[in-house]
């Protein structure tokens, strides 16, 4: 590769100064503030603080609630990402075999992404509450006992039905480049070779889409993670009961809503790890196998 | 004139300008009708006077409007009054030397400060130990019995006489379910505010030790028999399908207004929508139950109330003192009261919408006052209060929907939310 090699010592600085202030603003220094109160014990008013080390993470780390929300977290993000990637690819194949009318199908399905999560939030909520939801209505006269604002399995389907429906979008969009970019040689041979559709997929376009499957595996479980807070403050709270109280949403609740603010600091430092942890494996695994078109 | 003069006129006026009106910021929590009384009442003090300038800003929900409060203050741009909602209560008060408390800036400003002009309940409630009022009543609010008058006739109930207590609440859910009245009996809003910190207030009993936390720091006492007999009719109606379940704060008021439900308890601050829903409603006493002595006893209010930031300037406190000083008037509390449907606060304003007729045209806004003034209050009755309050709802809250999903029964559910919860309110109190 051709190295750019600029005359000017002063001018790249220059050129990265914004990038670099806003990062220094909105991550670095709250990240900093989050490590020092993850150390401290202070009341909600900051009047009287106190170093107590490690005790927060020893306190949230044997919190059985906290446990509780680990195991909600790993629920909600593996059926987040099973069904958004699932519906995605089905939907991208069938909009790749539209003749006619393809840029408009595609729009529609792009569409959801331009949604706010708590305004997508709000839209499932009101077709899926008990007592006014446009669909619970009908689920009830199928004799089915819907009811997610005290069972926790209602509320879970519920959240994941939004979460889901919002990002089917961002995956159809690269399984669509994806599809795109798989020669229509091999196709065209295995056709020849008189494979079926059904087989031809499986065998050349599945594998072949890999990387892009990988890559949006990794962003659909960070999506699922920490995007998805809007939706489920919107729709269930955390509740009923903590069924549907995943970790981000603990450290909001416990912080802002208990006002308990280094427990809330120590699990915002934990969350930091994992996200670290998962960009370092996307970067190594994932990275360098995708190829962007 | 040169431009050399007016440099000079500005640069005299400037200072002049600035001492001639101070600006006072009032971050409340207020929306729709409620919040157009706000601006009135700001607009309205701004006209009266030229020395201060009282300026609203919304700040979101009661707990976002506490938080940015509290955010304000840690960066010491904390606004002079912050209206905090009442469970945010005990948090302030545990707040020493962020807080100015309101009777002594109201004598330091030489604003006369009499305790019996107010409503005692309320003057309780936001007072602490020793009887000092640490924050202006704003806005309070009681539980009452709304009954949905069609439905009571359809189901051959008593369409006048609304149930008074909670065994014939039951009762009379039961029979609006079985007659095929309505698809459900009864449903409740605040399920922690109605049935277990006005539940202790009406019938008297305890809620938590040291007068409800109003002397010292609480350890919760939720989980007694009476409340134990309560929880599981509400758990029992609730498998029958009679009880139905609407959420943590007001939205099952919903399932009441659609006509799904013929009994609900809400906060008569929720009358406005229930007008709106034009459904033939009915108002009655909050319920309380037969079993307990001396019950009915008084209920205790919701609301919010105003907090006054501490270490600002003398000027912004007298401006402050003069605030509220217009907002105790009798003619703003009125307005206040027959526009909002929050009490009055002192009782000037009770007498004079009394005087006015008020009551004889709108009976129903009437029983929350006298429901909160009925008795003078006991160690159960005052208010309850935990430095960590907010955090307590949700624990009980998170106790009593897997109690209402049938998956333990109300001693456990109780047992399960006096432990958490106490644990908690240690956690808080040792902090």
């Amino acid at each position: 590769m051709r190295r750019t090699v600029f005359p000017h010592k002063l001018l790249p600085w220059l050129l990265l100064a914004p990038q670099l202030a806003i990062t220094l603003v909105f991550f670095y220094w709250p990240a900093a503030q989050a490590f020092r109160q993850s150390v401290m014990k202070e009341d909600p008013f900051g009047l009287s603080s106190a170093f107590v080390g490690l005790a927060n993470f020893r306190k949230v780390l044997s919190d059985p609630n906290y446990l509780n929300a680990v195991q909600v977290t790993a629920v909600f993000s593996l059926l987040v990402a099973v069904s958004a990637l699932g519906i995605a690819l089905f939907l991208a194949v069938k909009a790749e075999t539209i003749i006619r009318g393809k840029g408009f199908y595609r729009t529609l399905l792009i569409w959801p992404y331009a949604v706010a999560p708590a305004v997508a939030g709000m839209l499932w909520l009101f077709m899926f509450n008990p007592s006014f939801g446009t669909l619970a209505w009908p689920l009830r006269q199928l004799g089915i006992d819907w009811n997610p604002l005290l069972q926790g399995g209602d509320a879970m389907a519920l959240v994941v039905a939004a979460a889901t429906w919002k990002q089917i979008s961002y995956n159809v969009l690269f399984f669509i480049a994806g599809l795109q970019a798989i020669p229509r040689s091999l196709l065209e041979a295995s056709a020849i070779d008189g494979a079926s559709r059904r087989h031809a997929f499986w065998t050349i376009v599945f594998p072949l889409l890999a990387p892009t499957t990988f890559f949006l595996l990794v962003v659909n479980t960070v999506y699922a993670l920490f995007d998805t807070f809007g939706i489920i403050h919107a729709v269930t709270g955390g509740g009923p009961g903590k069924s549907t109280e995943t970790l981000v949403y603990k450290v909001y609740n416990d912080g802002f809503v208990n006002l308990i603010m280094g427990d809330s600091a120590a699990q915002s430092v934990i969350l930091m790890v994992i996200v670290i942890a998962l960009t370092a494996f996307q970067f190594r695994f994932i990275e360098r196998r995708v190829h962007y078109a | 004139m040169t431009k050399t003069g007016l440099w000079a006129v500005c640069l005299a006026a400037a200072p002049f300008a600035a001492e001639a009106q101070t600006e006072i910021s009032w971050w409340h929590a207020m929306t729709g009708a409620n919040a157009e009384v706000v601006d009135k009442i700001a607009s309205d003090f701004n006209a009266s006077q030229s020395d201060y300038v009282i300026t609203p800003v919304f700040k979101g929900t009661y707990p976002e409007a506490l938080n940015a409060g509290i955010a304000a203050f840690r960066a010491g741009q904390a606004p002079d009054i912050l209206q905090v909602f009442d469970v945010g209560t005990g948090v302030m008060m545990g707040a020493q030397g962020a807080i100015k408390p309101v009777a002594e800036l109201l004598t330091e400003n030489g604003a006369t400060f009499d305790k019996s002009q107010y409503l005692p309940g309320i003057v309780a409630y936001y007072s602490n130990p020793a009887g000092e009022m640490l924050s202006f009543p704003y806005n309070s609010s009681s539980p009452i019995l709304y009954y949905n008058k069609d439905i009571f006739q359809k189901a051959g109930l008593d369409v006048d006489n609304p149930p008074k207590t909670w065994d014939e609440v039951w009762a009379a859910a039961r029979q609006i379910k079985s007659s095929g009245a309505a698809t459900c009996g009864y449903t409740s809003t605040w399920l922690t505010w109605i049935h277990t910190e006005n539940f202790a207030a009406w019938n008297d009993t305890p809620w938590g030790t040291n007068e409800n936390g109003l002397s010292g720091i609480p350890e919760l006492k939720i989980d007694s028999d009476i409340y134990v007999r309560h929880f599981q009719a509400l758990a029992d109606l609730a498998k029958e399908g009679v009880f139905v379940y609407g959420g943590r704060t007001s939205e099952a008021k919903q399932n009441f207004t659609s006509g799904e439900c013929g009994i609900l308890t809400e906060s008569s601050g929720g009358l406005g929508d229930i007008v709106k829903a034009g459904i033939n409603y009915g108002i009655g006493q909050l319920p309380y139950d037969a079993g307990a002595d001396g019950a009915p006893q008084n209920t205790i209010p919701g609301g919010a109330s105003l907090w006054v930031m501490g270490g600002k300037s003398d000027e912004t406190y007298r401006g402050v003192a003069a605030f509220f000083t217009y907002l105790s008037q009798t003619d703003v509390q009125q307005y206040l009261h027959e526009q909002s449907g929050y009490l009055p606060v002192t009782m000037a304003a009770y007498e004079a919408s009394k005087a006015s007729g008020f009551y004889e045209a709108n009976p129903a806004r009437e029983v929350p006052i006298t429901q909160m003034m009925g008795k003078a209050p006991t160690e159960n009755s005052k208010g309850v209060r935990a430095p960590n309050l907010p955090q307590i709802r949700d624990i009980l809250n998170e106790e009593f929907e897997t109690m209402l999903a049938g998956e333990q029964d109300a001693a456990t559910a109780l047992k399960a939310a006096v432990e958490r919860g106490n644990a908690a309110i240690r956690e808080a109190a040792g902090g």
